[in-house]
């Protein structure tokens, strides 16, 4: 069913937020996203693990897991956390929205992760945590060897 | 970050070389916050051709800078906003409120 398959466990730190990203922007290389593409995927995902970092767990240690799956030329990404859980998720999802105006967060995140991806699902429960599922369609490239042969001439030049 | 300061304009140009994120911006705050209250300028520029990342952070450490800045009574603006960049911000709606130069 799945093309490929990836797992990644890290513990709560902001630092790792990078990490993150990069890890599964390595992973999504495999199905030839332009930059574009690929800086969305990256920007969806550092949302979701700040998310996990600083309202999920909220300064206490905890660990964020992330799995992807690519399925022709879609990759899924699912990043959970067995943080407090949102209260509310419709009013979370809404822009501007958010719970932490004093650490200057802009309650930008859900947007940011709705409109990167094609696809965003947010399940929560009080006291267990947190799970977003996001997916993107990756489009494939049009191949022509013409073009891409005055590219390498012009750039060798 | 790196800093350039023209007293003759009392401009104060910051431009960020890290990729901001959660974890970045707080060094990123702490360092504008500094040269802001040092220099004391009219007017500052957030230059943005560095960086090759930014995710929800960098509306936030924008809009806390505005802040500031209209607290030593300068006026801020950015420059150079590119590809993602330039989306995270209209999608923030401070584009209203902060000029791009």
């Amino acid at each position: 069913m799945f093309n490929n398959e990836m797992k990644l466990e890290f513990i709560s730190k902001s630092s790792n937020e990078a990490f993150a990203r990069i890890a599964v922007a390595a992973f999504a290389s495999q199905l030839d996203p332009t930059i574009e593409e690929l800086a969305d995927i990256k920007t969806a995902v550092s949302e979701a693990v700040t998310n996990s970092i600083i309202h999920g767990y909220d300064k206490k240690q905890g660990v964020v897991k992330i799995s992807a799956w690519l399925k022709n030329n879609e990759i899924i990404i699912e990043i959970s956390d067995k943080g407090k859980g949102i209260e509310n998720i419709e009013q979370a999802k809404e822009p501007l929205y958010t719970t932490k105006p004093n650490l200057e967060r802009s309650g930008m995140g859900f947007t940011i992760m709705e409109s990167f991806m094609d696809k965003m699902n947010v399940e929560s429960v009080i006291g267990l945590g947190t799970k977003i599922t996001m997916s993107k369609i990756i489009k494939p490239k049009i191949e022509n060897d013409e073009d891409e042969f005055k590219m390498l001439m012009t750039t060798n030049s | 970050m790196e800093t350039e300061f023209f007293e003759k304009d009392k401009l104060l140009v910051l431009k960020i070389t890290d990729e901001i994120d959660e974890h970045s911006v707080q060094k990123i705050r702490r360092r504008a916050d500094y040269e802001m209250e040092r220099y004391m300028p009219k007017k500052i520029v957030f230059d943005f051709d560095s960086v090759t990342f930014m995710d929800s952070a960098g509306i936030g450490l924008i809009i806390g800078r505005y802040k500031f800045a209209n607290m030593i009574g300068a006026k801020i603006c950015m420059r150079n906003l590119t590809g993602s960049v330039r989306r995270i911000f209209d999608m923030s709606g401070i584009l209203k409120l902060i000029p791009v130069v």
